[in-house]
């Protein structure tokens, strides 16, 4: 599966480049995590950049992508700003949700990033909505939805795929399998695990990519989103890719071996993507080098943003949720019965 | 030799009690009924390989074997549904969900299937089944992974709901639950886990459902809570005393289907004055319900309204500032008494 051609050589060095700031971007969202600057939880991408760098080029502009609590890389592959991802990581006003959100809950709509959403399987119905949005407005969109291999075994996954087949909706389920649902390997959650199969019996056919192979993912995407979007056929994507950090910040990783994640990280898609870009004369050895520096700048940036920008205003508390009248502020503030009591008063630094 | 090295030393007496986390309480309870009674078996996301997420379940899979200590794919709808049909046929499961918020997955088996079959099927089959599962907020994990949803179970008939605050009572209603021949949802609490406090060894000791407690004797009000509320209401308690001379009284409601109003009306018909307490949201919630039946059974005793104290009513904000501030934390607690006592 490698050997699929490069795309031309400033088309590789973008997917290079993006590739290489996803994994800076997480490298140092970890430590800030260690720092405490990052509180809940954190769930690093470091290992599946391929797979999100080639599913997400082979989306349109106008297309949606919709993600779980893994995907700061899928808001940075969609072009959000470093510094707004950043920033909401660490609750700040200027992030992308205005710090509502943090790590697990990315969005940007303008790119049209539908979000990253908590609930194990919860966006996958979600994905189907809006493929049916589109098919309703009769656009060209398509819409692309990730989720894990732990996903695959959610109530939610059947009944989608079988909506998304029998409406003949635009969507594209791609099941990102790093081979654990959490702290359970592939092998002890699934029944099948050939996950691409999963969904022939729903009417969804399936194929499977490379997801260590930038390429071969982005191929395999983009004629799994053509299907989707000319024939009105949906389909599932199984990319297959690891992670090489723990499910999240707090995994001890007791359930797998050093050498398990010694042996893929041989097949580091950072790593080997530059060395092909290098031996194939895309991109020289020099220029990688030149690229890693500049997203660590980037980063750098990020974090310099994140730490100046200020945290919400405490009277934004009620922002965006409905309540009638002032009826807040009976459960809120400390007296109903006390007059010219302010939404937010008594919040602390 | 002479007769007198004859006297055997003193054996020491087993102890009563022990200090351990609450944690190490669900584990206890957890030990003693799989060892006690052959039909009681725990699954769940991760309680096996990971032993628990939250390492309740540390060491079962090792003591229990994997029979008895199931790990499960991530399909909360399927396997709490898998609990209620072994507990049908007589087995009593013990189901970890790994948080509350992920119970609404599978809350149509709970509601729909668990609560139901028992009376809808003439008596004919009892669920003898218990979901273990945290609630709590206050760590910065957002909207979908920080509530307090406990109020929404004890609302369903058939179902039998306890909250316990402290590690003595961890174990003691995590027995009586899964003892109980009806399905018991027992809402544990991320920020107690670690808690330390005295645990009856007796394999025998129980809690009882449907009881409530008095945490703290007090004269002047009554803080009423559950979970983490309790703790919270205690250390309000102690500052009040300390700094204004206020005694309040804290009862930990322990269950909240069955509600034990006698001891909270009891309570209040002393000190005429309540503030109900907790980590959910009060509009619908715990606190609603403990308004309405302390209206009915204190009418003549109050003094005051009744007040509540619980979260912000929002989708719980990453932000920490702000998730501070939505949380009912222990400024707004006793700030709400003082009020009450007309003192602020």
């Amino acid at each position: 599966m490698a050997d699929r051609p490069l795309p031309p050589p400033e088309v590789a060095r973008e997917w290079l480049e993006t590739m290489t700031l996803i994994r800076r971007f997480e490298e140092r969202a970890g430590e800030m995590y260690a720092k405490a600057k990052v509180g809940g939880f954190l769930h690093l991408a470091i290992g599946e950049e391929a797979t999100i760098v080639g599913s997400v080029r082979a989306l349109r502009e106008t297309d949606y992508l919709i993600s779980t609590y893994r995907s700061h890389g899928h808001a940075l592959a969609r072009g959000t700003e470093p510094e707004r991802v950043m920033a909401e990581l660490f609750g700040k006003e200027d992030g992308v949700c205005r710090g509502r959100g943090g790590s697990m809950h990315m969005f940007d709509l303008p790119r049209r990033f539908m979000g990253g959403y908590g609930i194990v399987g919860g966006n996958l119905p979600l994905a189907a909505g809006m493929a049916l949005a589109c098919d309703y407005l009769g656009t060209e969109d398509a819409t692309l939805c990730q989720f894990g291999d732990g996903a695959a075994n959610q109530g939610t996954f059947g009944e989608t795929l079988n909506l998304a087949a029998l409406w003949r909706l635009p969507v594209v389920f791609m099941v990102t399998n790093n081979q654990f649902g959490m702290g359970t390997s592939l092998e002890r959650h699934s029944a099948v695990t050939d996950l691409f199969k999963r969904g022939e019996g729903y009417g969804v056919p399936g194929i499977r990519c490379d997801g260590m192979d930038v390429v071969d993912t982005y191929e395999t995407t983009c004629e799994a989103l053509r299907q989707a979007r000319e024939e009105r056929r949906p389909v599932l994507v199984e990319a297959i890719t690891y992670r090489f950090r723990g499910h999240s910040m707090a995994d001890p990783e007791e359930y797998r071996t050093k050498e398990q994640v010694e042996q893929w990280r041989q097949r580091d898609p950072l790593t080997t993507f530059g060395e092909r870009l290098s031996a194939e004369g895309a991109v020289p050895e020099q220029e990688r080098e030149e690229i890693d520096r500049r997203a660590i700048e980037t980063v750098d940036g990020a974090v310099l943003f994140a730490e100046a920008s200020p945290f919400p205003a405490p009277e934004s508390l009620y922002d965006d949720v409905y309540v009638l009248g002032d009826q807040v502020q009976g459960w809120y503030s400390i007296d109903e019965r006390a007059a010219g009591v302010q939404r937010g008063e008594d919040i602390g630094p | 030799m002479s007769t007198e090295t004859l006297v055997p030393d003193p054996v020491p007496a087993a102890p009563a009690s022990e200090v351990m986390t609450y944690r190490e309480a669900l584990r206890l309870a957890l030990r003693e009924e799989m060892e006690r009674d052959e039909r009681v078996f725990l699954m769940g996301e991760e309680v096996g390989v990971f032993e628990g997420s939250y390492k309740v379940s540390a060491g079962l899979l090792a003591q229990f074997g994997p029979e008895r200590v199931r790990d499960t794919p991530i399909s909360e709808e399927g396997f709490v549904g898998a609990g209620v049909g072994a507990a049908m046929l007589g087995e009593r499961p013990v189901v970890e969900i790994m948080t509350i918020n992920f119970l609404l997955v599978a809350i149509d088996q709970v509601v729909n299937h668990a609560a139901k079959v028992g009376a809808m099927f003439g008596g004919e089959v009892r669920c003898p089944l218990v979901i273990r599962t945290p609630n709590g907020a206050g760590n910065q994990l957002t909207a979908q992974h920080s509530q307090s949803l406990e109020g929404w179970f004890a609302h369903v008939p058939g179902l039998k709901v306890v909250a316990p605050a402290t590690p003595a009572d961890a174990k003691g209603l995590l027995k009586s639950a899964i003892r109980d021949d009806d399905p018991v949802v027992v809402v544990e609490n991320l920020p107690i886990y670690k808690e330390k406090g005295e645990v009856p060894l007796d394999p025998d000791h129980v809690v009882p459902i449907g009881q409530a407690a008095v945490a703290r004797p007090g004269r002047d009000v009554t803080l009423v809570a559950h979970s983490f509320a309790t703790v919270r209401a205690l250390r309000v308690a102690e500052r009040l005393a300390a700094e204004r001379g206020i005694e309040a009284e804290v009862v930990d409601l322990r269950s909240l289907r069955p509600l034990d109003v006698e001891t909270v009306a009891a309570s209040v018909s002393r000190t005429n004055r309540v503030v109900c307490v907790e980590e959910g949201w009060p509009t619908y919630g715990v606190s609603a319900e403990l308004a309405a039946r302390i209206q009915r059974a204190c009418f003549d005793d109050l003094d005051a309204p009744v007040e509540r104290v619980g979260m912000a009513e929002v989708p719980l904000p990453y932000a920490k500032n702000l998730e501070l501030a939505a949380m009912p934390n222990e400024e707004r607690i006793a700030a709400t008494v003082l009020s009450t006592l007309e003192l602020a």
